[in-house]
């Protein structure tokens, strides 16, 4: 436990961004977590993680070291859980998104969501896609949209004859690649991705790895893996989270977060290390 | 039974095959099972058998002309059901209306997260507790009860609005609106217990989705949850009107049984259960054969909404969740 501690005395260079005025343009948001609760337990303590416009960061660590909890915070999914509580603040566009008057509703539908299992909704195919569009009560050519967004997530040519089908009657990696067309339809400028991949298998995975990258010319990604080589292989940024047991309890915390070359290649930290070389994990 | 394998089980291996025992057991629990689900089929064939077989001659006598003629008069063996077939569906139709809207509502509200979870336990008990009340205490409720509530609003809409055939008559006593309010009561917590079922089994991933995508907590109930659910839903409204069609009691002591069709909501009214329950005590031998008959249509109306709503079923799941 003393790279734990010794990870908590050195400051990261993102530290230095204390508040809204000071966020540099680059960022597009800006997580200072400090305590996130659910009910007594501690889940993550002192994190504070910037996610950059036009980029992919990567989420990193063990079990149960709160990224996913982490990314959740970034668009509110967290309050879905009555015992949840936050400290700290999350900028979106000079707003505290945990401020008393926001609603997460609006939030939600400014940052796209794909997550760990495909769960395209009981509506065909086109309907899936279409949601959010009809939901934002969306003016334009509604079929033009749909496709542009199916092309985008390169699922257009395997799906472009049988729109009306259910989505559930398709692969687990298509249901994926529908779900991020359905999250990327509204066009939001962020996309969180929660472990996309972790119940693909390797064709699938390649595919999506292949388009979070496509993607990231238009979209901020902010991405949960639990696959290093994953990290490595598309994230620009990288966070890493270790997990203290220190206190009784397993509480997450960021340990380190930098480029992903230098995370891999040269960590500054010796739990990053270790956890890179496969010690544990 | 043989063991092919006898060469592995050797004095230190701890596997072995199954025992006579555990094979008798096996090959018991499945005729059991088998029997059992023979006895039902046979049960349904020998029920329409029987009553087919006594109601064969009442349809050789009136044929057709039963269904769709209107007086029943044992003393002049003039036999027709249709205000009772009438009376049947448009008393069951409403109250799928009134229990389907309050019984699905109870349902959204029971489980989507509006109570603490306790004291929607608490609530829970107390519809399916509905459902424990007989069905003379219903009728005893509704005479008592509803038709007093319900009589000054009911003559006050039919002079103001009259003119509307759904308010055509006033409501002197029993009619159709007082039983259709109690059966829908009855069927509530039919339809409450099984749409409560098809909407918590909607998977946590899929709510996720849906709040993900930025909706209400309203949007993702009415535009992802529920359409979710719905095989399910329709499957509690199917049941809940197959149970409104066969209900007898509360309906023979509340609807008036008055052979008449007309779309007021307040006249009496008659169905064919309420029919068969007032008139078999007293009837002569002609008149059973034409209550066979009544009976047998009865069954094929109830066997029909129930064939059509398996259909239907069918055909959403395979449209919505692309199961083949």
């Amino acid at each position: 436990m003393n790279a734990t501690a010794e990870a908590m005395a050195i400051p990261t260079a993102v530290n230095a961004v204390p508040t809204t005025a000071a966020m540099p343009a680059s960022i597009a948001i800006d997580c200072k977590l400090d305590k996130v609760f659910y009910g007594d337990f501690l889940a993550v303590r002192d994190s504070h993680v910037p996610i950059e416009k036009g980029k992919i960061t990567g989420f990193i660590g063990p079990s149960g070291c709160g990224k996913s909890t982490v990314l959740r915070c970034l668009n509110r999914m967290n309050d879905l859980i009555k015992i949840f509580r936050f400290q700290g603040h999350v900028h979106f566009h000079g707003q505290d998104v945990y401020a008393r008057n926001v609603d997460p509703v609006i939030l939600r539908r400014y940052i796209g969501m794909v997550f760990q299992q495909p769960n395209p909704f009981t509506m065909s195919i086109f309907d899936n896609v279409a949601f959010g569009l009809r939901l934002n009560r969306f003016k334009g050519n509604l079929q033009e949209q749909v496709e542009k967004s199916l092309r985008r997530a390169a699922l257009w040519d395997e799906v472009k004859d049988k729109l009306n089908n259910s989505g559930l009657s398709l692969s687990g990696g298509q249901q994926q690649r529908l779900c991020i067309a359905r999250a990327i339809a509204t066009e939001p400028s962020i996309l969180l991705m929660d472990e996309p991949c972790s119940a693909l298998d390797p064709v699938a995975t390649r595919r999506i790895e292949e388009l979070m990258i496509e993607l990231k010319a238009k979209y901020t990604i902010a991405l949960v893996t639990h696959n290093m080589q994953q990290a490595m292989r598309v994230a620009d940024k990288t966070a890493f989270f270790g997990v203290d047991i220190s206190k009784g309890g397993r509480t997450g915390y960021l340990v380190e977060m930098g480029d992903t070359q230098q995370i891999f290649e040269n960590p500054k930290e010796d739990l990053t290390k270790k956890y890179i070389r496969g010690e544990f994990s | 039974m043989l063991n092919p394998f006898a060469k592995a089980d050797t004095v230190d291996s701890i596997s072995g095959p199954p025992s006579q025992f555990d094979y008798g057991w096996d090959r018991t629990f499945q005729f059991l099972a088998l029997a059992g689900a023979w006895m039902i089929l046979i049960l349904v064939v020998f029920i329409l058998w029987e009553i087919g077989g006594q109601a064969l001659p009442a349809m050789r006598d009136y044929g057709l002309s039963f269904i769709t003629s209107t007086t029943w008069d044992a003393n002049k063996s003039q036999f027709g059901i249709l205000p009772q077939i009438w009376g049947t569906l448009y008393s069951s139709i409403l109250a799928l209306l009134i229990g389907g809207f309050f019984g699905i509502a109870v349902a959204i509200f029971l489980t989507q997260d509006f109570l603490q979870p306790s004291l929607a336990a608490v609530f829970r008990t107390i519809v399916e507790l509905l459902a424990a009340i007989p069905s003379v205490v219903y009728g005893l409720w509704g005479i008592y009860v509803v038709i007093p509530a319900l009589r000054p609003l009911a003559n006050w809409l039919h002079e103001t609005l009259g003119w509307i055939p759904l308010f055509g008559t006033s409501l002197s006593g029993p009619g159709m609106m007082p039983a259709a309010i109690v059966l829908a009561i009855m069927i509530l917590p039919t339809i409450t217990a099984i749409s409560q079922d098809a909407l918590r089994l909607v998977p946590y991933k899929i709510k996720e989705a849906a709040y993900g995508m930025g909706t209400t907590h309203w949007e993702a109930i009415l535009k992802v949850i529920v359409p979710t659910a719905s095989a399910g839903i329709f499957g509690a409204l199917v049941l809940g009107f197959g149970r409104a069609l066969g209900e007898t009691m509360a309906l023979a002591m509340l609807i008036g049984n008055s052979n008449q069709i007309s779309l007021s909501l307040f006249s009496p009214a008659n169905t064919l259960a309420s029919l068969l329950a007032s008139s078999f005590p007293e009837a002569g031998q002609t008149e059973i054969k034409a209550l066979m008959y009544a009976a047998m249509v009865l069954l094929a109306i109830t066997l029909l909404v129930n064939l059509m709503g398996t259909a239907i079923m069918t055909y959403t799941s395979k449209k919505f969740e692309g199961k083949k």
